[in-house]
């Protein structure tokens, strides 16, 4: 049997925002554009591999009792370091997320990947695993950024092809609602029909 | 297996796992902190080549306070002043660079942060109708504030609140510049 399936797994059986519907907060917020969504999403993917990977070592010496903080720790380490690496070399990108960077140490794909996961498999699985729903994450954010960007703003990535405003609910937050629900339907339906 | 949960095993345990992440925390700081001030500096730099003419003198960092409020400026040798003015507007608040060539004349002006509503008053970074209307404003001439309110400013559509904070932050601004150019250097 081979491995790739942990990887295509969390691209669409385990998909983090349309079928386990996980991590609404940064889903919702940081999704005004496409580029934003994918700024996110390989954050997310950047903490999520590495707390996999470290994680799945660790984890059998870790005591039972204190494996969450343990986790949690080890989480939020990554999402500092990832923090510095931003505002060093991605100034633009670390303020229009801002405050979500610091947020994905209480984003429970990360820790629900840690704890439904990584503590079960070996390093190998986790870091696939991470990059498996990573890619999911990604892929979702920019779709709904995407999605929005075009009907909020006239533009894809930043390039304008609609000229003038758009329709200005689709970058505030019920768009957001909006965009996430149909696309949550649509997925599902694809997958009930396979 | 898990190691036993017993007292001492989940005190080293978790023991361990802070000091090896304070560690790895530590040496993420000590590498990136060079590029993090190389960045904000550029920052820095790029505003105020925004809103001055163009100059060839080092920009000279100083504060006063005016009013109720202490503004940080840039002074440029040959150029004017930049001066950074912050208000609140619509969403929390709105923080501009303001720059006034020594005839007291605004030069240009640039957000440098604000969180006003995305496709309506987040508009005043980027509107151009709106901007423009700041280059090169003779306060002495004009008035800074929105129609209004009895001034010579057309404000953004339906940001009125924005607009109205914009142009207050440029007042504000007009207003250090002359604090400024009345003492002199100014008191540091």
């Amino acid at each position: 049997m081979s491995k790739w399936h942990f990887i295509t797994d969390g691209f669409v059986k385990n998909n983090p925002t349309f079928v386990l519907v996980l991590g609404m907060c940064p889903t919702l917020a940081t999704t005004t554009s496409a580029i934003n969504g994918l700024e996110m999403g390989l954050a997310t993917m950047f903490v999520l591999i590495l707390s996999n990977i470290v994680i799945s070592l660790i984890a059998p010496k870790v005591p039972d009792k204190v494996r969450i903080p343990v986790y949690i720790t080890v989480i939020a380490t990554f999402v500092t370091v990832l923090q510095l690496l931003m505002q060093a070399y991605t100034p633009a990108a670390y303020e229009t997320l801002g405050l979500f960077i610091p947020l994905i140490v209480v984003n429970c794909i990360v820790l629900g990947r840690a704890e439904g996961f990584a503590n079960k498999h070996g390093v190998g699985e986790s870091a696939l695993d991470g990059i498996g729903v990573g890619l999911g994450f990604t892929a979702s954010l920019t779709v709904i950024g995407l999605v929005r960007e075009i009907l909020g703003s006239g533009s894809a990535f930043g390039w304008k092809f609609i000229p003038g405003d758009g329709i200005l609910a689709f970058v505030m937050a019920p768009g957001a609602f909006l965009v996430l629900g149909f696309l949550m339907v649509l997925f599902n339906k694809y997958l009930a029909k396979k | 297996m898990a190691a036993a949960s017993t007292l001492k095993n989940m005190t080293l345990c978790l023991t361990l796992v802070c000091l090896i992440c304070a560690a790895v925390v530590g040496v993420a700081y000590a590498v990136t902190k060079e590029p993090i001030d190389a960045a904000a500096q550029a920052k820095t730099t790029a505003s105020i080549a925004r809103v001055l003419p163009e100059f060839t003198a080092t920009p000279q960092e100083g504060s006063i306070r005016v009013g109720q409020a202490d503004y940080k400026y840039y002074k440029v040798d040959g150029a004017g002043y930049a001066i950074i003015s912050s208000t609140s507007g619509f969403g929390g608040l709105l923080t501009l660079m303001v720059g006034v060539t020594g005839d007291g004349k605004v030069c240009n002006t640039t957000v440098l942060s604000h969180s006003e509503t995305p496709g309506l008053g987040a508009k005043c970074a980027t509107d151009e109708r709106f901007l423009s209307q700041f280059r090169g404003f003779d306060p002495a001439a004009k008035t800074l504030a929105v129609r209004k309110d009895g001034g010579d400013l057309d404000a953004i559509t339906a940001s009125t609140i924005t607009s109205r904070a914009y142009a207050l932050a440029v007042a504000n601004a007009v207003e250090v510049f002359n604090q400024l150019n009345k003492g002199g250097q100014g008191d540091e």
